[in-house]
């Protein structure tokens, strides 16, 4: 591949403090070089971008279910690392309850078999906490985590006792690996469809309150306080859980936390109109309302969030044309995360882009402790390309992913992806933006 | 109308009062000897219960035949629905054999949605899940009226599981719509969460729902609502939200007692009382034909309207 120069393109990259236009070079698949006009050495391809575009690190998505093995109607590591890169990101992490589950290294190999196959975005699978996720017995975490694991988490549901808890931060903390929580109680879940609140109690759906959730946040910021470990609290959704955060983060306890697209942008409203009863509403956790909302975004804004995380969960058509209260919980969400991000944060002026990049690529190469998030020079050329003011209507028919679970079909939203490059290789293009195609080599 | 009935929350006060009043030109059918007339000869109806259902199915049934529909019956049990088609499917089938109308009960809250976003054939809620039972709301309306012609200045008093009752989501919409002073009690764990926002009184206790109240409506309790930690016991239920006769009392002289059946005597309300001269629990079930009547008539094609 030819060393490459890319002029032209606003770079952001808190990791380095760099806000401005500068040109990279990209040699090797890697970040060469970057710096005020790199004059063209002979044999480098000069690639002049459109003006207003960002370049910036690659994005990681922290929490995806690729649904592969087992679940192939759904999703599969190809598709699903398809619809990473065209939705801008270079990097996701991959839930472990597939069938069977990957709380061993050969499901990990396996996955990364795919992901090498399909040579897209890159896949760091995250391990089962315990065996099979019954809650029971460790899974075998020493293994997991030579086999490729980043993480660990039994995601889908939570760890299941205090106890077990805490021996996996202690456990997983000996190789310095987050424990991601899937945060809920589940006897105060119940057999709750949606957030429990006025428009649960007028639809006539079984409720699930905030507190199922913040419960079990407190809990594993307890013991992640007495154990000195890293935990990660998946897909934040009640204004109680922000403030528990924030509570251990005063206390200086190692918890973070991402926050998904859906739930900074949609409330509980939406279960009731313009679709009553639309399962495509329905995920776990719930919408909320308005108050939880409004708090992930102030918590988005102020630092307290540390990432936007995308909990993508591709279902088949069949499965989530049913009833409300039969229909699995979960929506996609890597090819519409950024134009939401764009046009509900960036836009309204509450995030910066160099706060937004601190979210989507500085902070999960932090917690997970991948390469990424920076566009230092020598690091690996991950590198997502924005189109800021890109008018852009969702479309659930043209995704790339398999499954077309989102609520978003149709919206008309402010802001993109134009390219995505991993290793150095254009592994997407915008096809509304073909000034873009000379990133392909 | 619409083309279906899927709650009392789709209706206007106007189609409301549209339909009590053609109620009232059926119940007269059912006084006749002949009680038959050819409105919906030609029309097919049926009748898809997912739910074990014998009040509303015969009042169904019976309403459909006095009014000269061709009713055809499909139970389903439940445990054939857990290996077998989905609503869906079931309902394109039987669409596929042209139907005019489909009266769907079904325990999931949100099933005649579904159904009404598939089907061409109008859609009847005979009760889905915890959300309406429009019919229901609208018999008690009609049995209401017998008593008190004007219901804009009653107060209403709904006591029981609020939680897990469609009727009470129904009947809080109606009379909310048609300007009633509604109260609703029950025990705290059973409340609906953020249901004042319907404009309605909510309480823990019954003596104040029920003082110069001028209709009670009394909702039933399942038995098993010991296994949640609803309550505690079914005795200590009875005695903090019983309707007895010494609670009746604080309610307006000409107070009637309403429930919308099976009644649990002894635990949600005292057989005294279920028996006694303010009870219309009866009316209600014979009011039930005469406004599903109505319901058939309308939808069927009192008047074409777009929707």
């Amino acid at each position: 591949m030819p060393t490459r120069l890319l002029k032209g393109a606003r770079i952001v990259d808190p990791a380095n403090g760099r806000d401005g236009e500068f040109d990279v070079v990209i040699e090797d698949g890697r970040i060469a070089r970057v710096g005020k006009d790199v004059p063209a050495e002979h044999g480098v391809s000069v690639v002049d971008l459109p003006r207003g575009l960002i370049l910036c690190p690659g994005f990681i998505d922290m929490h995806v279910h690729l649904r592969e093995p087992g679940q192939e109607h759904k999703e599969t590591v190809a598709t699903g690392t398809a619809a990473a890169v065209a939705g801008g990101f270079t990097a996701v992490a991959c839930m472990p309850n597939t069938l069977p589950v990957n709380d061993n290294a050969g499901v990990t190999g396996y996955i990364l078999r795919k992901a090498a196959e399909a040579r897209l975005a890159r896949v760091y699978p995250i391990g089962a906490v315990s065996r099979g996720q019954l809650g029971e017995q460790l899974a075998d975490i020493a293994e997991l985590r030579e086999a490729g694991c980043v993480a660990i988490t039994d995601d889908g549901r939570p760890v299941a006792t205090a106890l077990l808890m805490r021996r996996a931060l202690e456990y997983a903390g000996m190789f310095d690996m987050p424990v991601i929580e899937h945060c809920e109680d589940q006897t105060l879940k119940g057999d709750g469809v949606a957030h429990e609140g006025f428009h649960a109690s007028t639809l006539g759906l079984r409720g699930i309150p905030g507190a199922a959730e913040s419960i079990m946040a407190l809990r594993d910021i307890s013991l992640a306080e007495l154990t000195g470990a890293a935990v990660h609290i998946a897909h934040m959704s009640a204004r109680q859980s922000l403030d528990a955060v924030r509570y251990g983060k005063t206390r200086g306890v190692r918890v973070t936390c991402e926050v998904t697209p859906h739930h900074f942008v949609l409330t509980d409203d939406m279960l009731g109109a313009p679709v009553p009863y639309d399962t495509n509403t329905k995920m776990n956790p719930p919408l909320r309302e308005a108050a939880d909302r409004d708090a992930l975004l102030q918590g988005l804004a102020d630092g307290s969030v540390d990432v936007i995380a995308t909990d993508h969960a591709p279902h088949h058509y069949d499965e989530k044309h049913v009833e409300f209260d039969r229909a699995p919980f979960g929506i996609t969400g890597l090819e519409t995360a950024i134009s939401l991000c764009f046009d509900r944060l960036v836009h309204r002026g509450l995030v910066s882009l160099a706060r937004l990049v601190e979210l989507l690529a500085v902070n999960p190469a932090r917690i997970l402790r991948v390469s990424g998030g920076s566009l230092s020079e020598g690091a690996p050329a991950d590198i997502t390309i924005l189109a800021p003011d890109l008018p852009v209507t969702v479309s659930a028919a043209r995704m790339r992913s398999k499954s077309r679970n989102t609520p978003f079909d149709g919206w008309q939203l402010r802001g993109g992806v134009a390219a995505t490059i991993v290793d150095g290789r254009t592994v997407y293009v915008n096809d509304s933006l073909p000034e873009c195609e000379k990133l392909r080599v | 109308m619409k083309k279906d009935l899927l709650g009392i929350a789709d209706l206007s006060p106007d189609e409301i009062y549209r339909i009590l009043e053609t109620a009232e030109a059926m119940r007269e059918i059912g006084e006749r000897p002949i009680k038959k007339v050819p409105t919906l000869r030609g029309k097919t109806v049926v009748n898809l219960f997912y739910e074990p259902s014998t009040r509303t199915r015969t009042s169904f049934e019976i309403a459909e035949k006095r009014l000269s529909a061709d009713t055809l019956n499909i139970a389903v049990a439940t445990s054939s629905v857990l290996k077998g088609e989905t609503l869906a499917d079931t309902a394109l089938n039987i669409e596929a054999m042209a139907p005019d109308m489909i009266v769907l009960r079904h325990a999931s809250s949100g099933a005649c949605h579904l159904l009404s976003r598939i089907c061409r054939s109008r859609i009847i809620n005979a009760g889905d899940g915890m959300h309406e039972h429009p019919t229901q709301a609208l018999l008690d309306a009609f049995t209401i009226r017998q008593h008190h012609p004007r219901i804009d200045n009653l107060k209403v008093a709904i006591v029981g599981d609020l939680l897990h009752s469609r009727v009470l989501r129904s009947n809080v919409l109606l009379l909310t719509k048609l300007g009633a002073e509604v109260w609703v009690s029950g025990p705290p764990t059973l409340m609906l969460p953020g249901i004042e926002r319907l404009g309605v009184h909510a309480t823990a206790s019954v003596d104040e729902a029920v003082t110069d109240a001028d209709v009670i409506m009394m909702l039933r309790i399942q038995q098993e609502r010991m296994q949640g930690a609803f309550v505690p016991s079914l005795r200590e239920y009875f005695n903090v939200f019983g309707m007895t006769a010494e609670r009746v009392r604080r309610a307006k002289p000409g107070v009637i007692i309403m429930h919308p059946g099976p009644i649990n005597r002894g635990v949600e309300i005292a057989s005294d009382v279920a028996d006694g001269p303010y009870s219309v629990i009866l009316e209600q079930v014979a009011n039930g034909v005469a406004v599903r009547m109505a319901v058939l008539y309308l939808l069927a094609g009192g008047v074409e309207e777009g929707d």
